[in-house]
């Protein structure tokens, strides 16, 4: 027997020193290596991607007409492959006039025809995020007339109303108005999808990268485009790898096998902060964390009980415990950032003031509730926490954790008491998140407005339905964003919806990585800036 | 399905020609039985789950028209029965459909993510096989004594820890600490798609190209994964295999062997060993299965793209297709693994010929 354990331990030592050598111990120069979570990419085309990841991929493969600049995201929307714009007098015809000299990955210059291409199929193909641009008035029978391309460098949109200027532009910034190659798209045509099916696994635009290779749910690489119109990446290719568990994330980034590591846990990014060769990144994105009460559930549409649901929630307490550094407390619909924010946060954690209102309400002691959420750990461990304190007020809670999907049917459908869930923003204009928790124009069940929050919590509100559909038509910048502000602190005081966070990225990266740009709340990540 | 040996009849019959098609024409409907049988449950499973199909596809901010529009193209407006059978129609052709998260058809998905499981899952089983059966072996001949003790408490161990811990454990000290082994993930990203895929086994398509670096780094990517499968594989099979050999050790004809005078290395290694090695078979057999189906938190830790993530991924996110394309590959790998044993049995022991 000792003969046979010493050959073992012999045997698996040589095996564990052959094959000790192969690690690198750092990334190229011109080679950026990220760690992320990217099983979320459903869609590669800009018709229909909706995904944080599919968003990241193609903001660095395509361009926009209109796109924000990385380096001052805050200046809001900038000529990207439109040089200038002209709106007429009664608002709703838009002419742009094309960038001149800038080339697809392909090879085929680009004109307005691709831009024409472009906007028209995604109306046509009817694909979810299709709905930011129907709501200007484009449909499948108007949109050869409503967007056209009258010359190779001119494009004219004409919306069925007027709307504010910025609301239009700062939609065509949003992914799917990224600008396809049409003559790459329809050599891949097939029974007449626009090159769709293609499109889903490959890209085919203007932008700082062009896709070598995606593997779902294991790593995509992007290679340089040499002739990129704004500036040469300094990262000639881009590996993005599918690592999703955190340990397994900050292991690779310590040892420098990786250049950033996006998706840290508060444990894992105390762990890094002492490490002298990273640094920790940290970026206010868009997603709002909230929690509604439906409105057709009695005694949940009592406005005391809702404010007093308001006053029993540790807001701070939770953003200093199980959310430490990656939620800060937020208490209106519109993310920081975005145009017409409001930064009061009116609710604190007040049992007494919360159990006087339930009392005033005649309903001391007597509410039980179920809140569904989703059933991962972040978002658990926040129910939790609201269970709790929920408890001390007197409100009986029933938690049911179930997985996205399983939630979201029951919420379409009207039927929860109270969802805890999250909400990002479709696209960097105010009015994205206006048009879904303050915009109700029919509460009917019929109605089966399932997009819109306050529709799914059966919220009637008449008076800002009206207010939001005016703010989204105001063309002065500076009056549009006081009545979003407006809208917010009403919205704050009556609405069934406790606001409670909005999500800060934290990001692992090595030291002498420098000019990673992660979005902010407006947009997505940025390679092409990157130098080492 | 069962992995336990059924050879009846006479002796040599099976070789005969007329005896060898009625079992294959035997084999083929028992296949085609259990997968439509599997079929149908997976696939009701599915239909019954309080999962929405269209929402996966369409998402969150869908208006009530894109969803209908397509729940109307993913016939989910049929019957059920018309649902399965059109399915079973497209299956039979050869046509799994394409898988919604990753927009591709689910038949080149199982074959990019199976090979990966089928990698480690065999180098976990053959470090669980040749270290696992030994110390079984040694444990039953110390039986009571030190080397049994050692053996049953690693085998405890094994069984106990979850393998997340473990495999973090793994990465953190021989990856993290003393770098003797590379991190999560197949291969260094660089190395990504240099040696042509032939098998999609990347130790294999490496050798076939005649790349050793490849090999190399392949190698020191799944040695620690493998290791920590094959840990709870070998607790396993060193655990059956001393209460097989326990049971031999005590047969007569271990002592008369004794008493002829035979060495201890030919009574056990040969005699009891080779006496154990039928029920031993179906046990590797049903780790080694186990071990196919894909260990999901095995390859979450280590960024290991195999079938178990694929499957699971695919269920959460109502993703059928690609569940049922899955949940066919695992059937087919029962089945062969069946058999394999079944042929194994016939090596192993005169009486099943």
């Amino acid at each position: 027997m000792t003969k046979f354990t010493s050959a073992f331990a012999a045997g698996m030592l040589a095996a564990v020193a052959m094959t000790s050598t192969a690690a690198l111990a750092a990334t190229p120069k011109d080679t950026l290596v990220i760690a992320t979570s990217i099983d979320d990419i459903v869609s590669l085309d800009p018709a229909e991607a909706f995904e944080f990841s599919g968003g990241d991929l193609l903001q660095n493969t395509y361009d926009h007409l209109v796109e924000f600049d990385p380096k001052n995201l805050s200046a809001g929307y900038q000529p990207g492959l439109a040089t200038s714009w002209s709106v007429s007098e009664d608002g709703k015809t838009f002419t742009l006039k094309m960038r001149e000299g800038v080339k697809f990955q392909s090879g085929n210059p680009f004109t307005a025809a691709d831009a024409e291409f472009t906007l028209r199929r995604a109306v046509l193909l009817q694909k979810t995020p299709s709905f930011i641009l129907t709501q200007f008035g484009f449909t499948k029978d108007n949109v050869n007339e409503t967007i056209k391309a009258t010359d190779a460098s001119t494009l004219v949109i004409v919306t069925d109303k007027k709307y504010a200027q910025s609301f239009v532009l700062n939609c065509l910034s949003a992914t799917i108005g990224s600008i396809v190659d049409k003559k790459t798209a329809l050599e891949h045509e097939k029974d007449g999808d626009f090159g769709y099916e293609w499109l889903k696994t490959n890209t085919a635009g203007t932008g700082a990268y062009s896709l070598k290779a995606w593997k779902p749910n294991e790593s995509y690489v992007l290679e340089a485009n040499e002739g990129y119109w704004r500036a040469k990446p300094a990262m000639k290719r881009v590996f993005v790898r599918h690592i999703s568990e955190s340990a397994s994330q900050r292991l690779l980034l310590e040892k420098g096998d990786i250049d950033v590591a996006r998706n840290l846990s508060p444990e894992d990014i105390a762990a890094v902060s002492s490490n002298a060769d990273i640094k920790v990144a940290e970026d206010l994105r868009g997603r709002i964390m909230y929690m509604a009460l439906n409105q057709k559930k009695a005694p949940l549409n009592d406005p005391k009980v809702i404010e007093a649901f308001k006053w029993a929630i540790d807001y701070k307490g939770m953003t200093d415990t199980i959310l430490r550094g990656q939620y800060t407390v937020h208490q209106a619909f519109l993310p920081l950032t975005y145009l017409g924010e409001l930064k009061d946060k009116p609710y604190t954690l007040d049992i007494a003031k919360a159990k006087a209102l339930l009392a005033e309400a005649g309903h001391a002691n007597d509410i039980a509730v179920k809140i569904n959420h989703r059933n991962d750990p972040q978002t658990m461990a926040i129910a939790q926490a609201i269970q709790g304190t929920l408890t001390q007020a007197g409100i009986k809670v029933e938690l049911t954790a179930m997985t996205g999907k399983q939630s979201l049917g029951e919420y379409r459908a009207r039927e929860h008491d109270i969802y805890l869930g999250a909400w990002g923003p479709d696209y960097p204009d105010p009015h994205t998140n206006a048009d879904t928790f303050a915009h109700n124009p029919n509460n009917t069940d019929e109605a089966k407005l399932t997009g819109k929050l306050a529709w799914r919590n059966a919220w009637d509100i008449p008076e800002m339905t009206k207010a939001t559909a005016a703010a989204v038509e105001e063309s002065e910048t500076a009056k549009r964003a006081e009545m979003y502000r407006a809208i917010q602190v009403e919205h704050q005081k009556t609405s069934p919806f406790a606001m409670l966070f909005q999500k800060i990225e934290q990001t692992g990266v090595r030291k002498g990585v420098e000019g990673l740009v992660t979005g902010s709340a407006i947009s997505s990540v940025y390679y092409w800036t990157v130098t080492k | 399905m069962s992995l336990t040996g059924s050879t009846s009849g006479g002796r040599r019959a099976w070789l005969s020609s007329r005896s060898g098609v009625l079992k294959g024409g035997r084999l083929l409907i028992s296949l085609a039985v259990t997968m439509l049988g599997l079929l149908l449950i997976t696939f009701l499973i599915g239909r019954v789950m309080p999962i929405d199909p269209v929402l996966a596809v369409v998402g969150e901010r869908a208006t009530n028209e894109v969803y209908e529009a397509t729940r109307a193209s993913m016939g989910l407006d049929d019957p059920l029965i018309i649902q399965f059978l059109n399915y079973i129609g497209e299956v039979v052709t050869g046509d799994f459909g394409n898988s919604l998260l990753t927009s591709r058809p689910v038949i080149d998905d199982i074959a990019r993510v199976f090979p990966a499981t089928l990698e480690l899952a065999s180098v976990a089983t053959l470090l669980g096989v040749f270290i696992g059966v030994p110390a079984g072996v040694i444990a039953a001949v110390n039986a009571g004594r030190w080397p049994d003790h050692i053996v049953r408490l690693l085998g405890l161990f094994g069984y106990s820890m979850p393998v997340f811990w473990l495999g973090l454990m793994g990465l953190m000290i021989f990856y993290g600490k003393l770098d003797w082994v590379a991190g999560p993930g197949r291969l260094d990203i660089f190395f990504d798609d240099v040696v042509p895929q032939v098998t999609g086994v990347i130790l294999i398509d490496s050798l076939l190209a005649g790349n050793t670096e490849v090999f190399a780094n392949a190698l020191s990517h799944i040695i620690l994964p493998a290791s920590v499968l094959g840990y709870y594989s070998l607790a396993y099979i060193s655990r059956m295999t001393r209460s097989f050999m326990l049971e031999q050790l005590a047969q007569e004809y271990v002592t008369t062997a004794r008493v002829k005078g035979l060495s201890e290395w030919m009574v056990i290694w040969r005699h009891a060993l080779g006496n154990v090695m039928v029920p031993l078979i179906t046990v590797i057999a049903l780790s080694y299965a186990n071990l196919l189906e894909g260990s999901v938190l095995t390859e979450i830790v280590f960024a290991w793209p195999g079938i178990g993530f694929y499957i699971t991924n695919a269920l959460l996110s109502a993703d059928m297709n690609a569940v049922l394309g899955g949940t066919v590959m695992v059937g087919l790998v029962f089945v062969g693994l069946n058999l394999l044993s079944d042929l194994l049995y016939r090596v192993f022991d005169p009486r099943a010929r």
